[in-house]
């Protein structure tokens, strides 16, 4: 630890690490800096000049806050500590002057711009330009790009900042954009005009202080004033990215990321952010029950729940818990089973997590332990599809010099480099036995894949042991729910085959990437007309994400609360409120009347809810290491990532972004083709 | 001016042995890591083999030193003195505009440059041996208005001259560089009027010129080979 340093800032003293920026220091004392190019994520770039201020005693001219670190400040003749100042006369002609330059070539069409109300320029033109342009000669005006479905562009709005080239470079690990020409012909552009391969490219939206990129399925939707806020979670991968829910009437209208330094710094991935297109297609809007005829009819709400209380008291039942549904219903599902003697599952993509070992189905390690690995060993996980988040943490720990290895698929696509093993099991043991002493900064990431088939335990435990040694080890979820029905023990003995195995009746909370053999009555409770509804003998409607207030616990465990924002279409209920109302003609009601009493019940019988969004500690349970028997091999489980959830396949746009994923690796494989 | 690869492109570039070995040496110059700083010498290199960078050329440059194709493609935009076009076959002339040519008659070059030669800088010329540009101040004031035609300086120019010039090129021969009115080097026009016993009779060429006259390698395309 460096010694702190004495500055004066407006008159304030204040103690500064010397390694911090002006602007930091500044923002330390509460004095905001006007800025477009810096970001606190991103590298310094230092061109808007909007950020100066003045250094008393200093150079006779405002220097850049954004660029220049407390050391670099000299102390005063007298020893005094240095003084900054930042809303001299100097600085306020600075900003007036960098203001007016900014706004020469920036087109005056803030009432058709889909930034305006949201738009930095727009605000720091109101708090720091001249009411007035001197400025009569013609404008610059540049072509716009074709990015992509996502993005949309109006060039001649951009001011040239380069956050969305850094972003692209740096962070999503996509080299395609960059700022060709000089001065007066600087654009910003992607190479030869390409749309952009990568899957957190949209957060270059938020990143742009102006309207020159922006959102384009929300494209003259809605101004922000227009709409409600709801902070929440998103539910589209298991990381539990912290997410801002816009809506208007009662429709979504957009997703934006909000900070979580532990869970997603500030971005949130593609699909996170453009689901919202698939919440109001395909969704379930009232109760529906297989006819003699063979075909789903419509019904009203007491027949339905009827009809269910009749099949689940008919005799073997099994629940299943699918991978959005949120803990309360659950909870609730699972406490109705436990009065049936009902078997219940959630492991419906078969894997070998241990219940009731929460060191083996979570892990040890937390998302921002990421940061500080040394070395990280990916085990059957391609993170780039599973959670591009977490990918990108990845790659800013690979940036600051962690190596990265993987046992599993040879080619993944990430956006770092990665040594590639073996995808051997028995190579994997090896690999524990060998280096299990070396770096105490070693992070295994397990994902689903490696759990699959017999090995799936013993892999495990090799994980464990590996990460026992260094920093932990993390299981990577795909499913947003499966580390609540996890830690509320919604397992049975044998997995899903054997919680299906003579079942008469199967009580089918959203689970849609499984195919349920015929033969028993199925009962699908779920938001959208996807496979599980398909195979339901009755389909309750239900709420999505955005429409009830439920807990998610993300895949390093940290349960967090989603929030609100909208009301489930037509006569769909909240997913709790549905298992309370099925309690009731089977008469086992269920002892909650509302959601805090439910959520009461659950804090009293599961501790780890007590604090919602802190990441509980973890013991480790060792699991035991069983050697393999044969030629195993660690697989990485096929994993669509615009369509891994009924949600994001009843979105068109997500149609579009598959197409397209195709489309390249089609391309891709003719070229390797080629030149073969 | 808005800078983008030339809408005709070859199929594709290959450094000569020679010049492969010397844009490897000079990645050696830079630590283990920052081989990407040798960008614009290697980028210059490839210019200097073709005349002017093609798609192929800057991809290749770029692959050459492992960067992303884009990070070539903004130091090439960057500056003016990478053409991304064609350049004439025999000469690319590039008349300096700033101040002191532009006073000393510049704008008389340009203007003869647009009809000898194409209506817009950076054209060729309908035979295809010529293109001429307007560049920024070459820093030969005293010899305004001046060109740099390939590697030499044509100074104290007029429309006469350059169009002397320009045929001389057109028929293969490499004319004199240096001053076109018969100064030494940047002395009064009319004659020194000091240091006047430095003056020589054994040198009549100004060591620029002598090299020129003995290289005579004005618009040669470098292969590395010398």
């Amino acid at each position: 630890m460096t010694e702190w340093r004495e500055i004066k800032i407006d008159g304030t003293s204040v103690q500064i690490d010397p390694e911090c920026t002006l602007i930091q220091a500044c923002e330390e004392v509460g004095i905001e800096i006007p800025r477009f190019c810096y970001h606190e994520r991103l590298s310094i770039a230092g061109n808007c000049r909007m950020c100066l201020v003045e250094i008393v005693g200093g150079p006779p001219k405002p220097a850049a806050s954004c660029a220049m670190q407390v050391k670099d400040l000299r102390p005063n003749p007298d020893q005094s500590p240095p003084q900054i100042l930042t809303n001299s006369e100097m600085v306020q002609k600075a900003r007036r002057g960098v203001m007016e330059f900014l706004l020469i070539n920036h087109p005056l069409d803030c009432p058709i711009c889909d930034q305006g109300g949201e738009c930095d320029l727009q605000d720091q033109a109101m708090a720091y330009g001249v009411e007035f342009s001197r400025y009569r000669e013609p404008k610059r005006a540049v072509d716009d790009l074709n990015l992509g479905p996502l993005v949309e562009t109006h060039m001649t709005r951009c001011i040239s900042c380069t956050r969305c080239v850094r972003f692209a470079t740096e962070v999503a690990g996509n080299q395609q954009m960059g700022q060709t020409g000089r001065g007066e012909d600087a654009e910003i552009t992607s190479y030869l005009n390409q749309m952009l391969d990568s899957n957190i490219q949209a957060n270059m939206i938020d990143l742009c202080p102006v309207g020159a990129l922006t959102s384009k399925p929300y494209a003259f939707t809605a101004r922000p004033w227009e709409l409600s806020k709801t902070e929440t979670i998103d539910v589209m991968d298991a990381l539990g990215s912290n997410i801002r829910v816009d809506s208007k009437g009662r429709e979504v209208r957009r997703i934006i990321p909000l900070n979580h330094d532990g869970v997603n710094e500030e971005w949130i991935s593609d699909k996170a952010r453009f689901a919202w297109d698939g919440l109001r297609l395909q969704r379930l809007d009232r109760p529906f029950l297989r006819g003699p005829d063979g075909r789903l009819a419509a019904v009203a709400w007491p027949e339905a729940l009827e009809a269910a209380a009749q099949h689940l008291r008919d005799g073997p039942v099994a629940a299943l818990a699918g991978d959005l549904a949120p803990v309360e219903a659950i909870f609730a599902l699972g406490q109705l089973m436990d009065e049936l003697e009902g078997r219940k599952e959630c492991r419906l993509d078969k894997t070998a997590l241990i219940s009731g070992n929460r060191s083996a189905y979570v892990g040890t390690a937390s998302i921002q332990d990421i940061d500080r690995a040394k070395q990280i060993v990916l085990v059957g996980t391609n993170p780039r599809d599973e959670a591009p988040v977490l990918n990108a943490r990845i790659r800013s720990a690979w940036l600051k010099g962690a190596h990265i290895i993987s046992f599993g698929a040879p080619e993944m696509n990430l956006t770092y480099a990665c040594q590639h093993v073996s995808d051997r099991v028995d190579d994997f043991y090896q690999f524990v036995d060998e280096n299990k002493t070396e770096s105490d900064l070693t992070m295994v990431i397990v994902g689903q894949g490696a759990l699959q088939g017999e090995v799936g335990h013993g892999v495990l435990g090799a994980a464990m042991a590996l990460g026992e040694s260094g920093l932990g080890m993390l299981v990577l979820h795909t499913a947003a729910s499966r580390v609540g029905a996890m830690d509320l023990g919604f397992t049975c003995e044998g997995g899903l085959t054997s919680a299906l195995e003579g079942a008469q009746t199967v009580y089918n909370l959203g689970g849609d990437e499984i195919g349920i053999p015929k033969g028993p009555f199925v009962i699908y409770q779920g938001s959208h007309g996807d496979r599980g509804a398909e195979r339901a003998d009755l389909v309750l409607p239900s709420a999505a994400y955005t429409e009830e207030s439920g807990i998610f616990v993300n895949t390093e465990g940290r349960p967090q609360l989603a929030a609100k924002a909208t009301f489930p279409p037509g006569d769909a209920k909240e997913n709790w409120a549905i298992i309370r109302a099925i309690s009731e003609p089977l008469g086992l009601e269920l002892p909650y009347n509302d959601l805090d009493e439910l959520r009461r019940s659950l804090r009293e019988k599961h501790i780890q809810f007590q604090a919602l969004g802190e990441l509980p500690t973890r013991e480790l349970q060792p699991v035991p290491r069983v050697p393999s028997k044969g030629d195993h091999r660690i697989a990485v489980v096929k994993y669509d990532h615009y369509f891994s959830n009924p949600i994001l396949r009843a979105s068109p746009l997500m149609a579009e972004l598959t197409r397209q994923q195709h489309q390249k690796a089609l391309n891709r494989s003719e070229k390797d083709a080629a030149t073969v | 001016m808005r800078r983008r690869f030339h809408p005709e492109q070859p199929a594709g570039f290959a450094f000569t042995a020679d010049n492969l070995e010397w844009a490897k040496q000079q990645t050696k110059k830079y630590p283990d890591g920052r081989q990407a700083s040798a960008i614009i010498p290697i980028l210059m290199r490839a210019q200097e083999q073709e005349g002017w960078l093609s798609r192929p050329a800057v991809e290749t440059c770029a692959d050459l030193l492992g960067i992303a194709h884009i990070r070539a493609f903004e130091v090439a935009t960057f500056y003016s003195m990478f053409h991304l076009q064609p350049v004439g076959s025999v000469a690319h002339i590039q008349i300096c505009g700033t101040t002191t040519c532009m006073i000393c008659g510049a704008e008389e070059l340009v203007n003869f440059c647009r009809k000898r030669i194409a209506s817009q800088p950076g054209h060729l010329s309908k035979d295809g041996k010529f293109s001429w540009e307007e560049v920024e101040c070459l820093g030969a004031c005293c010899n305004a208005p001046m060109a740099q035609i390939g590697k030499d300086y044509f100074e104290d120019l007029t429309v006469t001259s350059l169009d002397k010039i320009i045929d001389e090129f057109a028929k293969g021969d490499f004319p004199e560089p240096g001053s076109q009115m018969g100064r030494f080097s940047s002395e009064p026009s009319t004659g020194l009027t000091t240091l006047i016993d430095w003056q020589s009779d054994n040198v009549t060429k100004n060591a620029a010129v002598a090299l020129a006259l003995e290289k005579g390698d004005t618009t040669r395309r470098i292969d590395g080979t010398k």
